[in-house]
């Protein structure tokens, strides 16, 4: 047999427990800082505008473009390089007077005429002002609701504490995943909302997996205390946390390296999102928990005589 | 205990995998370059059209691979996307007017998967290629329009009736229209008059100094349909317009109460495709003032029933205010040339707008007719409500005189060339709107960059895949090998059930989904495998050991994937275009994976080791 982890003993996990509160805390509180500050580099799906990526046959040269479109009258466009140094960026804001849609075009129009040879369209974006604003309320939405369906459909499952922990637990991912997002002021856009809801998946998926062990010893085990039952199901579920984290980062981290620049945003998003996560199913969500005082008694079920619970069920 | 399922179990996956690879099968075969044609206004294809496009591609020396008449449209599939090119260009050429030729890419998907409903995976425009606009109806507009439209009829019902009334105006605050009366006996005379007539508005009267006043206003309902007529006519009109560009399977589809989507796969010329469909333009015929001298018109000396527009050289043009009919009757112009070879525009009416056009010319042969043109810009700026402001410019387009009495179809000359008739063709042709229409999202993504998407997506797939496929066996040696087999099938299962849903679109995105489940697929098999090894571990028998392992995980994964599934719920119902794919492919794969890394690893398992009683070691 193969293991990562010789589980021999139970690793006292709660020990470091204040620590890592503590970590956690800093970390919240340093992401708060640096959002307070920075914000987020909001995409263009958020902030409207229009954005054109084209492909030159040879690396483009940014300032040539930049002057070229400078003549053109878009002194404010914002020029960068995209994926490779064959594609260029070209985004800008909303401008008063100009049909939004036509900018791409005149952009496109203006850099086929320069001086670079032939000038490959790959993509064009108009968002108009009030579309970004419904796009981030709708995301905002999304997330929100999100979260209040898992702590019903937790409190239903398990127990309110339990799902008070969890929820916290998410909040805390998303808060980091978001900190990270705005000190390197990677770009936020709607792929990166939507892997943010996929890390509330993930992380939850841990979370679960967790509390899943716990609650099963607190049935079996009658007379640990809450804080060593949790160290046991951690160490319990430690290597399947691992393995099934590491499995998730290979595919990320492929997406991140061979899937286009497209598609950054939407693996860093989740390669945080996942590293956090699986941290905090450990220390926030579990912790938290203990801290809510939750104990064998909330655990085991009010015995419910049901019709044909003595039949062997189907499958 | 032996670990066994039934005969029927392994029927029932049999079934299922056979299922899936049957309707995943379709993605192996490729497309076919290929051309759509279809008939517009007019003209109607049938069989012998078919011949005729044959025989036209014979003449251009093309062999086409098949060609087929169906739905009212011909098919021909071709052997490269060269002869496709070339096919286009004679058949747009020879086919005259009354035909669409569309490029296509059709599966070649055999006959015998096609009959079982099979076909390939529709790919979004992230993938393909194509265009992506929201547009949005100006409602406010659109109401006022409705207002203006109440004043008129109403102005007519009291005057045939008679009832004289001191004014008649559009009402500021209200959707309605405010008639002023001398006395309160003419008033009521009027509301009994009007009420029966006018179902869908609320009718109130005030007195204001000695003036009695009656505020005719619109019901809820009213206003709701009055807005749905407006979105329903911009959809027809924009069905129409994107038929003018001959886009195969564009889709042009409502959104909300005042939106709508329009997709154009494979566009190149997107430019073109703006113009056509962002040509926000309304148009309306006015009598000419040939009475008013222009110059007293200029110095201000203009009669009230009379308005002052320029031309598109500037020059100043005086109408009357009075409008002969809006451009929504016209059902059909085409741009040709007369007898001398001058440029012409011929228009056809509905009957409603035959009969108004014939009443009014029947009066005014000799006299001067205008079109005016109303064009709708954004301004950039936003209104009160947050909505963008838009500008209207009006333009005369053209003034003719009427030679005689104009009835469903007639025709416009004196144009400047051939190409004004055409572009004037083109956008009487399709319509004019009741409410302007703008653009407010675009996404355009060209044919090189989707087919580089793609690559990406598969190649970024497939790495990620050989890393856990590697991993799962060095880890779990045989039965990570059988979890392998449950994760491939997992992902032609994906494809099969997402091959097989009408509305499941791929995208870049939904790429991402089904690589992100490869990595969270086998979740499932690390829980039940790492308990299997628990219980083992426990001093279980190994036949215990496998029951236990799959029963006591099975909790813990069905939690766990439910949660997962209700983000992707969520996801699905407030994410927009590529992002609901994603959140498509992350359900998908959840449902799939729990079937396969359950059941289908069990099966084998079973199958493999649960019959024995005699193993020493579990290979786990």
């Amino acid at each position: 047999m193969f293991e990562l982890i010789k589980a021999k003993k139970t690793i006292p996990f709660m020990q470091y427990s204040k620590p890592a509160m503590w970590l956690s805390v800093l970390l919240i509180v340093a992401s708060l800082v640096t959002l307070s500050i920075n914000w987020l580099n909001w995409g263009l799906d958020f902030t409207g505008g229009t954005l054109i990526e084209v492909g030159f046959e040879q690396p483009a040269n940014l300032s040539e473009v930049r002057s070229t479109l400078a003549d053109a009258n878009f002194p404010d466009a914002v020029v960068q390089h995209f994926g490779t140094s064959h594609e260029v960026m070209v985004r800008l804001s909303p401008r008063e007077g100009i049909k939004g849609e036509v900018i791409g075009n005149q952009v496109l129009n203006a850099l086929q005429n320069g001086s670079f040879g032939s000038v490959d369209m790959r993509r064009i974006e108009f968002v108009g002002p009030n579309v970004g604003d419904e796009l981030a309320e709708d995301g905002g939405l999304a997330i929100i609701l999100a979260l209040i369906c898992i702590l019903l459909y937790v409190s239903a499952r398990f127990e309110w504490r339990l799902a008070m922990g969890s929820v916290l637990a998410l909040a805390h991912d998303i808060i980091l995943t978001l900190g990270v997002f705005s000190l390197f002021k990677i770009e936020f856009d709607l792929t990166v909302l939507a892997a943010l809801l996929a890390v509330i998946g993930y992380s939850l998926n841990d979370t679960i997996v967790v509390f899943d062990r716990i609650r099963e010893n607190f049935r079996l085990l009658a007379t640990a205390n809450p804080s060593d039952i949790v160290d046991q199901s951690l160490t319990q579920t430690l290597s399947r946390t691992l393995i099934t984290s590491g499995t998730t980062i290979f595919v990320l981290l492929s997406l991140y390296i061979v899937g286009g620049a497209l598609i950054h945003g939407f693996a860093t998003a989740l390669l945080i999102g996942v590293v956090v996560g699986t941290y905090s199913s450990i220390y926030v969500a579990s912790a938290l928990a203990i801290k809510l005082g939750v104990s064998r008694e909330h655990m085991i079920p009010v015995v419910v005589e049901k019709e044909g619970a003595d039949q062997d069920a189907l499958l | 205990m032996l670990n066994k399922y039934p005969m029927w179990k392994y029927l029932l996956l049999s079934f299922i995998v056979l299922l899936s690879l049957l309707y995943a099968a379709p993605n192996l075969y490729g497309e076919d370059p290929a051309l759509q044609v279809s008939a517009t206004r007019g003209a109607k294809i049938e069989l012998a059209t078919l011949d005729k496009v044959q025989a036209f591609l014979k003449q251009a020396n093309i062999s086409p691979k098949s060609a087929s008449f169906e739905n009212g449209q011909i098919l021909i599939r071709l052997k490269s996307s060269e002869d496709q090119l070339v096919a286009r260009e004679t058949l747009s050429d020879k086919l005259g007017d009354g035909f669409i030729t569309a490029l296509n890419l059709a599966p070649s998907t055999p006959a015998w998967l096609e009959a079982i409903g099979g076909a390939p995976l529709k790919l979004g425009l992230d993938l393909r290629g194509g265009v992506h606009f929201l547009m949005e109806v100006d409602m406010e507009e659109a109401v006022s329009k409705a207002q203006e439209q109440l004043v008129q009829d109403l102005r007519a019902e009291l005057r045939e009736q008679k009832i004289r009334f001191r004014g008649i105006r559009k009402a500021k605050s209200e959707t309605g229209v405010i008639v002023r009366f001398a006395d309160e006996a003419t008033l009521s005379k009027a509301v009994d008059y009007l009420k029966p007539i006018n179902p869908g508005y609320q009718f109130t009267d005030t007195q204001e100094n000695s003036e009695f006043v009656l505020l005719i206003a619109m019901t809820e309902q009213k206003l709701k349909a009055t807005k749905d007529y407006a979105l329903q006519q911009n959809l027809t009109i924009l069905r129409n317009r994107v038929n003018e560009l001959g886009v195969a399977e564009p889709l042009v589809q409502r959104q909300g109460t005042d939106r709508i989507v329009v997709e154009l796969p494979g566009i190149q010329d997107t430019a073109r495709a703006k113009e056509i469909l962002g040509a926000t333009a309304t148009l309306e015929f006015h009598p000419g003032d040939d009475v008013t001298d222009i110059n007293d018109a200029l110095a201000g000396r203009l009669p009230s029933s009379s308005i002052i527009y320029k031309d598109r050289n500037g020059r100043p043009v005086v109408v009357k205010k009075k409008i002969i009919l809006t451009g929504n009757h016209i059902v059909d112009a085409q741009s040709s040339a007369d007898e001398y070879g001058r440029p012409q525009v011929s228009i056809s009416l509905d009957s409603q707008g035959g009969t108004m056009m014939s009443r009014f010319t029947k009066h005014n042969i000799g006299k001067p007719m205008a079109t005016l043109f109303i064009e709708y810009l954004p301004t950039g700026k936003k209104k009160a409500n947050g909505k963008s402001e838009i500008e209207k410019r009006e333009e005369i387009a053209n003034v003719a005189t009427i030679q005689a009495q104009l009835g469903r179809s007639f025709r416009i000359t004196g144009l400047d060339n051939a190409n004004e008739a055409h572009n004037l063709a083109l956008l009487l042709r399709a319509g004019a709107l009741i409410a302007p229409i703008q653009i407010v999202e675009e996404r355009t993504i060209g044919p090189s960059l989707g087919q580089q998407n793609i690559n990406n997506g598969i190649k970024a797939m497939a790495y990620g895949l050989l890393a856990v496929v590697l991993f799962m066996f060095v880890y779990y040696r045989k039965f990570g090998v059988v979890a392998n087999a449950a994760l491939l099938f997992n992902i032609v299962m994906i494809v099969g059930v997402m091959s097989m849903i009408p509305g499941a679109t791929l995208t870049l995105p939904g790429i991402a989904g089904i690589v992100l489940t490869v990595g969270m697929a086998v979740d499932a098999n690390v829980l039940i495998f790492e308990r299997i090894r628990e219980e083992l571990r426990a001093g279980k028998s190994i036949q215990r050991s496998i029951h236990e392992g799959y029963d006591n995980a099975f909790s813990t994964i069905a939690d766990a994937n439910i949660t997962t599934l209700i983000t992707a719920i969520i996801l699905f119902a407030v994410g927009t275009g590529s992002i609901k794919g994603f959140a498509v492919t992350l359900a998908i794969g959840i449902a799939t994976s729990m079937f396969t890394s359950i059941f289908g690893t069990r099966a084998i398992v079973n199958a493999i080791w649960g019959g024995r009683n005699n193993i020493k070691k579990l290979s786990i």
